[in-house]
């Protein structure tokens, strides 16, 4: 049996010194779509930085493709998606430049990009839906088209394992379906998909199994039709017993009151 | 007038002053990309402790700038990549130890602090044919690695998680445009002074930048800027008897306000071609904040009423709950 393009085992993840993530572990076979959920603070993109390297990993192991993470060499198999930076400050730059630079891990320097480098970016610009707009700065897109950059950005890179950090955290809804949608593609081709979410949207058709943190630690892992309340309903009604009077009622009441 | 413009000084002068204004700007262009627009006065700050060191050896001070500015870089370099929040105060540090030490050292080499205005603000019209002929090697050096590594130069300035992410050495990257500085920093010292380096490095690239669509455009007009500014303003001063260094930065600056009106016409029609239709719609940034309780009466963050909700202000900013749809909750900065 192959590796699998992904494997945690009883992670922990401390920054100066606080435990963020704690004893996560769970594998990810290929073809898989796995959504991390959870609320603000339980450490969702804490540990999707530290799998791509990012921040470092205190205890337990992470292992991509049946390497351990300290020896893994072979980046251009990864795709980071991280969440969305200030694309449109400093120097201007095309949508072209920016995927293209999705190429970097499996360029030469010195050497010019070859046909088929310019073709996968192409390619890349073409999936999510901005092939008209490949010469425009990107400073000049929407939010969410600046996201859907960020996708093909990574595509081009013709990673076997993508890891996305809130793809659609200020994205408009087009844009969502347009992610979601080529997230799928890949997915069918046999690409592992790992995309921390605050909210399924339109990832929910796609998405094969849902692991939840709550304060740093898996509290579901399964199929996403069983999970309750995002995964922090938990969190939520234990903060109510501390708090008598339900803190936003205006706002909260009539959209819970929706589902 | 030809005979001014074909003097040997003055040919000297226009080679050296060409050099300068390809090499400035094409690295510059990285350091604005980086946000380390004012690296370059920093190493030239440090750079008056090499001219020192080659006065008090009596070596070539070209030599010793070139040598010190190098390790100053890196020195930078190590500073801003380990350092946290005294990152900031330890460079101001190094800038200071070093412009302080130049002018001990030039005291103690007994030349006094006269010495070094030729290299404080340039003395490109005394400048030595060896000194030329470095200087174009070194020019040549730095243009072409901007030039033929720029995939790799961009991806690292442009984003540093993403580059590292996908198994670029970027710490070998960022040290390279650090080095690449130094050197050029070095060459410029002769052209424009140390103390107006930075303003080769940078001016070009703001103008050219206002109006090029891509990166790659953007290096190559201001490359092209800083020639055309470097070689202006080397002529200008040759007849005008003023300090060229200070002219050649002059012309810049007057080529960025020449320039400016067009900016602010291709600012104004890029932003109108903007999409309005499904972004009009006021989207809240959520943030990542960690919050070890829910907002809500008496949590001591102070409450303002905003709309149909309450937000809470959280360090010096407003946060209301948003509850998803399918239950997920966050706090949108308001």
């Amino acid at each position: 049996m192959t590796s699998p393009p992904l494997s945690l085992t009883d992670v922990g993840i401390a920054l100066d010194g606080r435990p963020i993530v704690r004893d996560v572990s769970f594998d990810v076979a290929p073809g898989q779509v796995v959504a991390i959920m959870g609320a603000n603070g339980s450490g969702k993109s804490t540990l999707m930085k530290a799998l791509v390297g990012l921040n470092p990993v205190s205890q337990g192991s992470v292992a991509l493709f049946g390497t351990p993470r300290p020896q893994f060499h072979d980046w251009a198999r990864v795709g980071y998606v991280p969440q969305r930076s200030n694309l449109g400050s400093g120097v201007p730059a095309t949508v072209r430049e920016v995927v293209g630079s999705g190429r970097i891990a499996r360029r030469t320097p010195f050497w010019p990009m070859s046909r088929s480098d310019r073709d996968l970016v192409e390619a890349a610009i073409a999936v999510v839906g901005l092939a008209g707009r490949a010469d425009h700065p990107v400073a000049t897109l929407s939010g969410g088209q600046q996201q859907r950059v960020l996708v093909a950005r990574t595509l081009a890179g013709e990673p076997d394992l993508l890891l996305l950090d809130e793809p659609n955290a200020g994205v408009d809804h087009a844009s969502q379906l347009a992610i979601a949608e080529t997230l799928g593609g890949r997915a069918d081709a046999g690409a592992s998909v790992v995309v921390v979410l605050h909210e399924l949207g339109p990832f929910a058709p796609l998405i094969d199994r849902v692991v939840a943190l709550r304060e740093g630690r898996v509290t579901y892992d399964g199929p996403p039709d069983q999970l309750v309340d995002g995964g922090v309903g938990h969190a939520h009604h234990r903060d109510h017993e501390h708090d008598p009077l339900p803190p936003m009622p205006p706002l909260q009441a009539p959209l819970e009151g929706d589902r | 007038m030809w005979d001014l413009l074909l003097a040997p000084f003055m040919i000297r002068a226009v080679v050296a002053a060409a050099v300068t204004g390809l090499a400035a700007p094409g690295i510059g262009t990285y350091l604005v990309q980086r946000r380390l627009s004012l690296l370059g006065d920093g190493i030239g700050h440090i750079t008056v402790t090499g001219v020192a060191l080659g006065l008090l050896t009596g070596t070539s001070p070209t030599y010793t700038a070139v040598v010190v500015a190098v390790i100053g870089a890196l020195i930078i370099e190590l500073i801003r990549t380990s350092g946290k929040a005294t990152g900031d105060l330890a460079l101001a540090l190094l800038f200071y130890g070093g412009i302080a030490g130049g002018l001990v050292l030039v005291q103690l080499a007994g030349n006094g602090a006269f010495a070094l205005q030729a290299y404080l603000f340039g003395s490109i019209t005394t400048i030595s044919a060896d000194d030329v002929v470095v200087a174009v090697v070194l020019a040549g050096i730095v243009v072409v690695a901007g030039l033929a590594l720029m995939p790799q130069l961009f991806a690292v300035s442009h984003d540093e998680d993403f580059a590292r992410a996908s198994g670029v050495p970027v710490w070998f990257y960022n040290a390279l445009v650090s080095v690449l500085a130094a050197v050029t920093v070095s060459v410029a010292m002769r052209t424009v002074g140390l103390l107006l380096v930075s303003a080769l490095m940078i001016i070009p690239v703001a103008t050219s930048q206002q109006f090029a669509r891509s990166f790659r455009s953007t290096m190559l007009i201001a490359m092209v800027g800083g020639l055309v500014a470097s070689l202006a303003g080397v002529v200008v001063s040759a007849y005008f008897d003023l300090p060229p260094g200070a002219t050649i930065v002059l012309v810049s600056l007057a080529g960025f306000a020449l320039t400016s009106p067009i900016g602010l016409v291709v600012g104004r029609r890029r932003r109108a071609q903007v999409p309005y239709a499904p972004e009009a719609l006021p989207v809240h940034e959520a943030t990542e904040e960690r919050h070890g309780h829910v907002h809500g009466p008496g949590c001591g963050h102070l409450a303002i009423e905003h709309g149909d909700h309450v937000d809470y202000v959280h360090d010096g900013h407003r946060h209301a709950v948003h509850v998803t749809q399918e239950g997920g909750r966050h706090y949108d900065e308001h």
